[in-house]
């Protein structure tokens, strides 16, 4: 039988030294109860690391959760390697505390729309299914 | 699908065997081309299994068993399965958290998959994906069940050597012999041999080994009857004189500090030397190419048999003339069936 319906696969990973991994189960939780096939890689993962188990998971977004203050290395590095990877199809996206002018940077560096404290999980998960769905119109 | 891609997948391009597993997964159109198209060397890997019990231990094992085959110079691919939740159809995928030393590896492939409502302890395309992979050109292919305990037979038809983990926790040998453990296993592991009871569950799977094997305990003294000890080896009733047989070896390993890995190595070589000196290999993948073929079948037809608006608009009025008290669904089905095999 064939399923139309191809699942949303994220992989959500914990970039760098921190260890306040709350943020990142609570996201993994809400994208599984929407629906999402999520892959959840643990701490301390380097830029190298998310990027290995994003192409070989295929998936379609990597989320990640960085409360270190190091977004401004973190988030550009793991978009380059992906580029490099050929899974420039892949949105990156995440949250933590950053402050809102590094999210504009940020922006402007290709990465997708973070998150500060105080998130809905449901406006993160909107978020995801409508970037999908852009995507798979295209 | 992209056209070009079984020409990357050839050429050993890692996204193309990602995309490929996912086409695959997902069953998008066209897969079934696809995989004829990537399969047609049969398969060469040397595939072990690993089932047991949530919380045994089979991914941290996995990823020590991983290492000691990259010591060998085997490059690995690793699919670990882990359940869909029934209510949103989403899933938590948490094995690659035991795998990390693992992760950049360029020559280890991990790949999870949510079971997606398949309840054998694998995926429904799982297999498929195994398959896919060894054309990829893995020597050593690992794979992990979902873990939910008693159902977890499907990996038989997956794998080549089947390991079964259980831990002291996991309970006495009954609940291995009730869950259908018994007969599926070439290896038993007791992980987490540190902990206490892990001794004595070892004990009882090989008790319960030799009860199934259809011997006399012949190294345990007797309570009622003869005592074997006493007997004449000569006299003693025929044991596994048999050397087609494989022993079943149960090993203690604690995932933790690496003990008993080795001997896990160890006891996987041997079975697979027993697999390939006995023809069961070529047994094994024969019933394993038999079902796939049936699997295949079975999909189209299913597909086929409700694509026809005929059958569709036939199996309404069929409902509707049960509703009326003229047939019942035994009857409608024999007629759809007529309909189909005319």
């Amino acid at each position: 039988m064939t399923d139309p319906q191809r699942r949303i696969r994220v992989l959500v990973a914990k970039p760098g030294l921190d260890g306040h991994d709350r943020g990142a189960k609570v996201i993994a939780s809400s994208f599984r109860d929407a629906g999402f096939e999520v892959i959840y890689t643990g701490l301390h993962q380097t830029p190298e690391m998310i990027v290995s188990a994003a192409v070989q998971e295929d998936v379609d977004v990597v989320a990640m959760s960085v409360l270190s203050g190091a977004h401004m290395t973190l988030f550009p590095r793991v978009r380059v390697l992906l580029d490099e990877a050929g899974a420039d199809h892949v949105l990156v996206t995440g949250g933590g505390i950053i402050p809102e002018s590094d999210m504009e940077a940020l922006e402007a560096l290709g990465i997708g729309r973070l998150f500060g404290p105080g998130t809905r999980t449901t406006d993160a998960i909107a978020y995801v299914k409508d970037w999908i769905a852009h995507q798979r119109t295209q | 699908m992209s056209t070009d891609l079984p020409t990357r997948f050839r050429d050993g391009k890692v996204p193309a065997l990602a995309r490929a597993i996912s086409i695959t997964e997902d069953q998008r159109d066209g897969f079934e081309e696809l995989l004829h198209e990537l399969l047609r060397a049969g398969p060469q890997a040397k595939r072990v299994g690993l089932t047991g019990p949530p919380g045994a231990g089979k991914s941290s094992l996995l990823a020590l068993v991983a290492n000691a085959y990259r010591a060998l110079d085997e490059r690995v691919g690793i699919v670990a399965v882990d359940p869909t939740s029934p209510y949103s159809g989403g899933a938590l995928l948490g094995d690659r958290i035991r795998m990390n030393d693992l992760a950049t590896d360029p020559g280890i492939f991990i790949r999870s998959m949510a079971s997606r409502g398949s309840l054998g302890g694998l995926a429904t395309t799982t297999k498929e994906v195994l398959d896919v992979m060894d054309a990829f050109g893995f020597e050593r292919i690992l794979v992990e069940t979902v873990g939910v305990g008693q159902t977890e037979l499907e990996i038989t038809a997956a794998a080549d050597t089947v390991v079964v983990v259980l831990v002291p926790e996991s309970g006495d040998a009954v609940q291995a012999m009730k869950a259908g453990l018994m007969e599926i296993a070439d290896i038993f592991v007791v992980n987490k041999a540190d902990r206490p009871g892990a001794g004595r569950l070892a004990k009882e799977i090989r008790q319960a080994l030799h009860l199934r094997a259809g011997e006399a305990l012949h190294d345990v003294p007797a309570h009622h009857g003869v005592d074997l000890q006493n007997v004449p080896l000569e006299l003693r009733p025929e044991s596994s004189g048999d050397s087609e047989r494989w022993e079943i070896p149960v090993l203690e390993t604690n995932a933790l500090d690496g003990a008993g890995i080795p001997d896990l190595v160890a006891a996987i070589g041997d079975h697979r030397a027993w697999l390939e000196g006995s023809g069961e290999l070529a047994a094994r993948r024969r019933h394993r190419t038999r079902g796939r073929v049936q699997d295949v079948v079975q999909r189209e037809m299913r597909r086929v048999a409700w694509a026809s608006d005929e059958v569709r608009r036939s199996l309404d009025e069929g409902v509707r003339g049960i509703e009326r008290g003229e047939g019942t669904p035994y009857s409608v089905a024999r007629d759809l069936l007529a309909l189909l095999l005319r």
